[in-house]
């Protein structure tokens, strides 16, 4: 009886529930139509929306029992309760409370997601209706936003970020006046404080900024931005295509509606026509700076949802510590890098002298990092801290801090490592009690360095032979490196390009990892780094990096899983396409039909020995190429590939979406103009990546978190990335999907809601200031440092989940994620895989570069180029465009009206070939040729000429993939060859080339 | 009256450039009326960054010298000016009247410094000016000095005989003394570009293998005088610096433990002697 009355009492409770539900949805979407008409009053851009479509949108409830409906006619709003008649669209809701739980502004979207995925919320009609239905919604919310703030020469400051700094964006009468970086101000959180040897450090109270930051207003002023859509002359997607004149034929401009019609119509017909895998995808991998619109973001979430064939990267910056080095130490999750923590103030401290071993932070900046490191190396030299630099070019970190320069041959750093380790065995300058009890298998490589085991002592005067290094410098450097608290700088951050990019790559990343090990790394002051990161801020504060995933909804594309699926719910997007190409057979893929790739994967050290074949059982050849950019042509090895590809008759369809009219957007049959990130709303935080780079903030004097204003309206009919995917996929019938009914601006606030700013700051004044500077914690809160819990024998006490708890062979957070736990001299890893492979065997050996002074080629190109990461632009990004950054003057040379590339050769090499410094040279080789500016220098050792890779200008004198290009592509000359069989990898540092005299009257 | 002066430490130029690109981007398709036309994209270099290579071999050394305009005290551009085209304000900066300057294209020859740049478009001459468009509106100091992350540029507002006790003290100087010109932009540390080096090392053999020696003493004479004393680094190697280019002749005395060695050397430019073998059996 009493169950009964309860029962009852739960029915009626229920009943008054959904009534009282009822009434309040029926005020909810009557209250919408003021809503609107009160914003579009207030707002030209919602009057702008309300003007764009006339049509009808209906909401009803699923039983139809409440309705009502919205009609647009010459931007005027009309709405009734009750069904249309014939509306557009109708958004059909489950319930009246489920309603009203995501039509209110303070909704929760893991309710929204909850009833979207339990089909609570659906729609019929037209998706592009319910997208600009939705479109009006968000602005007439948002428009009432303020953000900026008011300069008095009438200009409006606003905030943005880059891939090198964030920025202030002083706008007047709509149009970029100014980009300066940011001077904190008494209102934000102080910086921290080093105290080291009886002096205080604390960083200048501004951001900072590189070259091409700098340039950036004249890339978004540029002559070569992509102002309309476009689509090649002699392209017609119902006739002739004519593949081959791809890069030939010229443009014609065409409107979004035909642009978007024809890749939407693409997209069915290859799909329908080759079935799945048939459409490929790639972008650049420093695409503008964001978390939503950002390629790792937007892109994939479109492009899981069509399904795609995706262009699998190689570790491009990281390759020897990926295949090599991981293997002796673990980091798999850094993709082979050491992590750094903490290594500002120890090396500050503690550090007596840095080796600084193919090297240049003030070139590379770490990465993303401006120049946040360059006081903390000013700080060095006040110091007196000893500095040597071993490099084939004088590079610009040595030049800043001084010290020796060492310049070996290139890819013959192994034998000097080798030789350094002789000298430490044999006069017993290492640290045995660490090789004792920190590592494994040292006895096997000390044989091997004495020459018990090939009968050749390594001796400092047997490197020499390789390396061109005096034997007596080795022996100094060797004994000065034993004798004193010593860090080893290998690589850009620590890791990072240049020598782990070349034919011997593998071999120098695992030989630093040993030399470190017979120093005991981890004692104070004895580590891996040179400043660039390891600063003492929060790492305890959650904000996402990029790779994080934004919006893209990606579990397996991207670093989601790390924190922001739990923290700013969206809707999975699965890629159904088991299928990927290598980046760097992208062209044998699309010509041949057939490639084969490594993963690279760095959950666990074995991941990147599975094979991956192209094309995947059951899939379609590359029928249809959609490309975000163009930089493949300057950034991947032996680039003429990548021109040629174009015109293969089996690539039905090209389209490029891109900022610039550059490089491979040039070879497109639609080409879809995109905005920079100052022409649309994002939120970032500087320098942060996540993913394999967690916690690289690190490099930051202030942890900076940026609201990314949309200083100005996308240029001519660019529109964001986020827009072109939105309204193509609406064309498939996705657009609310692809959306989620959010704005760019929505996601921005979605993203915010999800961090820990929530705690400190409001999103009004967030949006309104532009940034927050994370506090620096107490000296007590700070990170251990790097290794110093490995030394000690303690468990790993640094904040990074790494390695995974299941790679720990003993307790959880003891030892490393090698099979023994230990650093390694003979990897566990390469012994289970391959211990008989002479590529790459279980223990590092000397192994002759396969493109170096030893083969067959030098005897007639006898010149090694080595082709670094660049300074003055970040790989393609600002370089070309008309930038500002074309008048550096080593950047780029103005030669009869043309900005050449440089090469640079020693004053002997160029007597010898009767070349002038200044002159135009072709260097070349069997790959193809490259015109260029010549340098001459004594900063690169006769028998090395030094170029930067990652010219975003391609140009080539005749047909493209098979003439001279004088735009500075040097990578057409670099070797597709991976440095090992068993690996996805490139060599772009091991060249041979020569170089001889181009006559200027052959230009054009 | 304060007036405005740019300090420029050489030894900490690491030739970024943000000092040219953010000059650029402050007047590139910008007119500020009273101060100055755009300019033109490509082509000018109001800041402009040279280099210089001395040396060679793993003991080279590279500094880049930033200049601009040196806001003279003394400018010959305002004496080559008719019409009042140029003038001084009373902060020590120097303008160019984008208005008056019109059409006064012999102003890009009177600048010993060449820091005057001709717009074609415009027909005016254009040069740096401390943006001074931005300090009149109350900002700390001009571009250049706030983008830049190596503490080589600094502005200093000061009475001139702050300014001068200061370059006394820090031992600044400026491009060019003997014209008179009295600049008021000043430079620290202005021998690593316009002074030369001698470098060398010294080494020896020991048991059968080549050896660097480390702590030698080495001596730098001219005419049989000493003029300066080194001991060698870990490397063995020693650098003189500060040396006047064309200078004549100098010659080394090296002495480690017991054994001794010499080198000589006309100096025109900066140079590497090599190694210095010094010969029999050192203990």
């Amino acid at each position: 009886m009493g169950k009964c009355v309860g029962l009852k009492t739960r029915v009626l409770k229920e009943r008054a529930a959904s009534a009282l539900a009822d009434r309040e949805l029926k005020l909810l979407l009557a209250g919408l139509v003021s809503v609107l008409k009160v914003a579009g009053r207030f707002s030209e851009r919602v009057r702008s929306l309300m003007r764009q479509e006339d049509f009808t949108l209906q909401i009803t409830l699923a039983d139809q029992s409440i309705a009502r409906w919205y009609r647009f006619t010459g931007g005027r709003l009309t709405s009734k309760a009750g069904l249309a008649p014939e509306p557009e669209a109708t958004l059909i809701i489950n319930d009246s409370r489920t309603a009203l739980s995501i039509m209110v502004p303070w909704r929760s979207y893991l309710d929204q997601i909850h009833a979207m995925k339990n089909f609570c919320m659906d729609f019929t009609g037209e998706d592009r209706f319910v997208m600009h239905f939705l479109g009006i919604a968000s602005e007439a919310q948002e428009c009432r936003y303020t953000y900026g703030e008011k300069m008095p020469d009438g200009s409006t400051r606003y905030v943005n970020n880059t891939n090198g700094g964030a920025v202030y964006v002083y706008v007047r009468d709509g149009r970029i006046l100014r980009i300066t970086n940011i001077d904190l101000t008494e209102d934000d959180a102080p910086g921290w404080t080093i105290e080291a040897r009886g002096r205080s450090f604390t960083p200048p109270r501004r951001t900072t900024l590189v070259s091409y930051t700098q340039a950036l207003k004249s890339t978004v002023y540029s002559k070569d931005r992509l102002l309309y859509p476009m689509k090649r002359v002699d392209f017609d997607p119902d006739g002739e295509r004519n593949p081959q004149n791809r890069g030939v034929s010229g443009y014609v401009r065409i409107s979004w509606d035909e642009a978007l019609d024809l890749v939407a119509k693409e997209i069915m017909r290859v799909k329908r026509t080759h079935g799945p895998g048939a459409i490929l995808n790639s972008t650049g991998s420093h695409h503008t700076w964001g978390n939503i619109g950002y390629y790792l973001s937007a892109r994939l979430r479109f492009f899981n949802m069509i399904g795609t064939t995706y262009v699998a990267h190689n570790p491009d910056s990281w390759e020897g510590w990926y295949w090599g080095a991981m293997h002796h130490w673990g980091n798999s999750l850094r993709l082979g890098m050491p992590d750094g923590y903490g290594t500002v103030e120890d090396c500050l401290k503690h550090c007596e002298m840095i080796v600084f071993w193919s090297s240049d932070p003030e070139a590379t900046h770490g990465i993303y990092a401006a120049q946040e490191g360059t006081v903390r190396r000013r700080w060095a030299k006040e110091l007196g801290i000893t500095c040597v630099h071993i490099d084939p070019f004088y590079n610009h970190t040595a030049a800043y801090m001084g010290g020796k320069w060492l310049a070996p041959r290139p890819a013959t750093g192994n034998a000097l490592a080798l030789a350094i380790a002789y000298v430490w065995i044999s006069e017993s300058l290492y640290d045995t009690w660490f090789v004792e009890n920190r590592t494994t298998g040292f006895g096997q490589w000390r044989d091997y360095v004495l020459g018990k085991e090939d009968g050749i002592p390594k001796t400092p005067e047997w490197q020499e032979g390789e390396s061109g290094i005096p034997a007596r410098e080795v022996r100094a450097l060797a004994r000065e490196w034993a004798s004193r608290r010593t860090y080893l700088s290998c690589g850009g951050r620590s890791g990072f390009g240049s020598a782990c990019r070349d034919a011997t790559g593998i071999e120098w990343a695992r030989a630093m990892v040993y030399l470190m090990a017979m120093q005991g790394i981890g004692k104070p002051g004895v580590n891996v780094g040179n400043l660039q990161t390891g600063t003492p801020v929060d790492t305890h504060f959650f904000f996402p990096g990029y790779a994080e995933g934004g919006m893209s909804g990606d579990l397996n594309g991207t670093g989601l899983a790390q924190n922001l699926y739990q923290k700013m719910p969206q809707v999975l997007t699965m890629n159904t396409v088991q299928q990927t190409v290598p980046r760097l057979q992208v062209p044998e893929a699309i010509m041949e039909g057939k490639a084969l790739g490594y993963p690279m994967d760095g959950r666990t050290l074995e991941a990147q020995f599975r094979p991956v074949p192209f094309p995947a059982p059951g899939y379609s050849r590359i029928r249809m190429y959609y490309k975000y950019g163009g930089s493949h042509i300057g950034t991947m090895v032996e680039s003429n590939r990548y021109a040629r590809m174009y015109q293969d008759e089996s690539l039905e369809f090209v389209a490029n979406q891109s900022i610039w009219f550059e490089g491979e957007a040039k070879f497109a049959d639609v080409i879809l103009p995109a905005c920079t990130n100052f022409e649309r709303w994002d939120i970032s935080e500087t320098v942060s990546c996540s993913g394999y780079s967690t916690h690289s903030f690190l490099q930051s004097n202030y942890r900076l978190i940026t609201m990314q204003h949309k200083c100005i309206e996308p240029l001519g009919e660019s529109k964001s990335d986020f827009e072109i995917f939105s309204l193509l996929a609406s064309r498939l019938g996705m657009g609310s999907y692809f959306s989620e009914g959010s704005t760019e601006l929505g996601w921005c606030k979605r993203l915010f809601d999800g961090t820990d700013l929530p705690r400190h700051i409001s999103f009004k004044e967030f949006l309104k200031k532009g940034y927050y500077v994370v506090p620096a914690p107490p000296p007590k809160k700070r990170d251990p440092v790097s290794w110093r819990w490995y030394y000690e024998g303690r468990p790993k006490d640094l904040p990074e989940v790494s390695p995974l708890p299941s790679d720990y062979t003993g307790l959880w957070r003891h030892g490393l994620q090698t099979q023994s736990g230990k650093i390694e001299f003979v990897s566990s890893s390469l012994k289970r895989f391959a211990p008989d492979d002479p590529e790459r065997p279980p223990m590092s050996k000397y192994i002759p570069s396969w493109e170096g002074h030893r083969s067959e080629a030098y005897k007639t190109y006898p010149l090694q180029l080595i082709s670094p990461h660049n300074r003055y632009s970040f790989h393609t990004m600002m370089d070309g465009k008309d930038s500002t950054i074309n008048d550096i003057k080593d950047h780029r040379v103005l030669i009869d009206g043309w900005y050449y590339w440089i090469v640079r050769m020693n004053p002997e090499d160029a007597a010898t070939r009767g070349l002038r410094h200044g002159a135009l040279v072709e260097m070349y080789n069997d790959r193809g040729s490259v015109i260029l500016c010549l340098h001459v220098t004594e900063r690169v050792p006769p028998g090395v000429v030094h170029s930067y890779e990652s010219s975003a200008v391609y140009a080539p004198l005749g047909a493209p993939g098979n003439s001279p290009d004088r735009g500075g592509c040097v990578n057409i000359l670099t070797p597709k060859r991976p440095i090992i069989k068993h690996s996805h990898s490139m060599a772009c540092n091991s060249a041979l080339v020569e170089i001889r005299p181009w006559p200027r009257e052959t230009q054009p | 009256m304060k007036k405005w002066n740019l300090i420029v430490d050489v030894a900490n130029c690491t030739n970024c450039n943000n000092c040219f690109m953010a000059d650029k981007d402050e007047y590139d398709g910008n007119t500020f009326p009273g101060y100055t036309f755009p300019q033109p994209r490509h082509g000018h270099r109001w800041i402009d960054i040279h280099r210089r290579e001395r040396g060679s071999g793993s003991l080279m050394d590279v500094a880049y010298l930033p200049t601009m305009c040196n806001q003279c005290d003394d400018a010959p551009c305002i004496a080559a000016a008719t019409n009042n085209a140029v003038y001084k304000r009373e902060d020590g900066i120097v303008m160019i009247d984008p208005v008056r300057a019109k059409d006064q294209n012999q102003l890009v020859e009177a600048c010993p410094y060449g820091h005057i740049w001709w717009n074609e478009e415009h027909r005016v001459p254009q040069k740096w000016f401390f943006d001074a468009h931005l300090l009149d509106m109350g900002w700390s100091g001009p571009r250049c000095v706030q983008v830049c992350a190596s503490g080589c540029l600094s502005a200093a507002r000061l009475e001139d005989e702050e300014m001068q006790a200061k370059a006394a003290a820090e031992k600044l100087e400026v491009l060019k003394p003997d014209l008179g010109t009295r600049p008021r932009v000043w430079y620290k540390n202005l021998f690593r570009f316009t002074r030369e080096h001698i470098a060398g090392s010294v080494a020896t053999v020991i048991a059968g293998h080549e050896e660097v020696c480390a702590g030698a003493s080495v001596t730098l004479l001219k005419n049989g005088a000493k003029i300066a004393g080194q001991s060698t680094d870990f490397f063995g190697d020693f650098k003189f610096d500060d040396l006047t280019s064309g200078s004549g002749a100098y010659s080394m005395h090296v002495q480690w433990r017991d054994l001794t060695g010499g080198a000589a050397v006309e100096l025109a430019g900066s140079v590497n002697l090599g190694v210095i073998m010094l010969a029999g059996n050192g203990k």
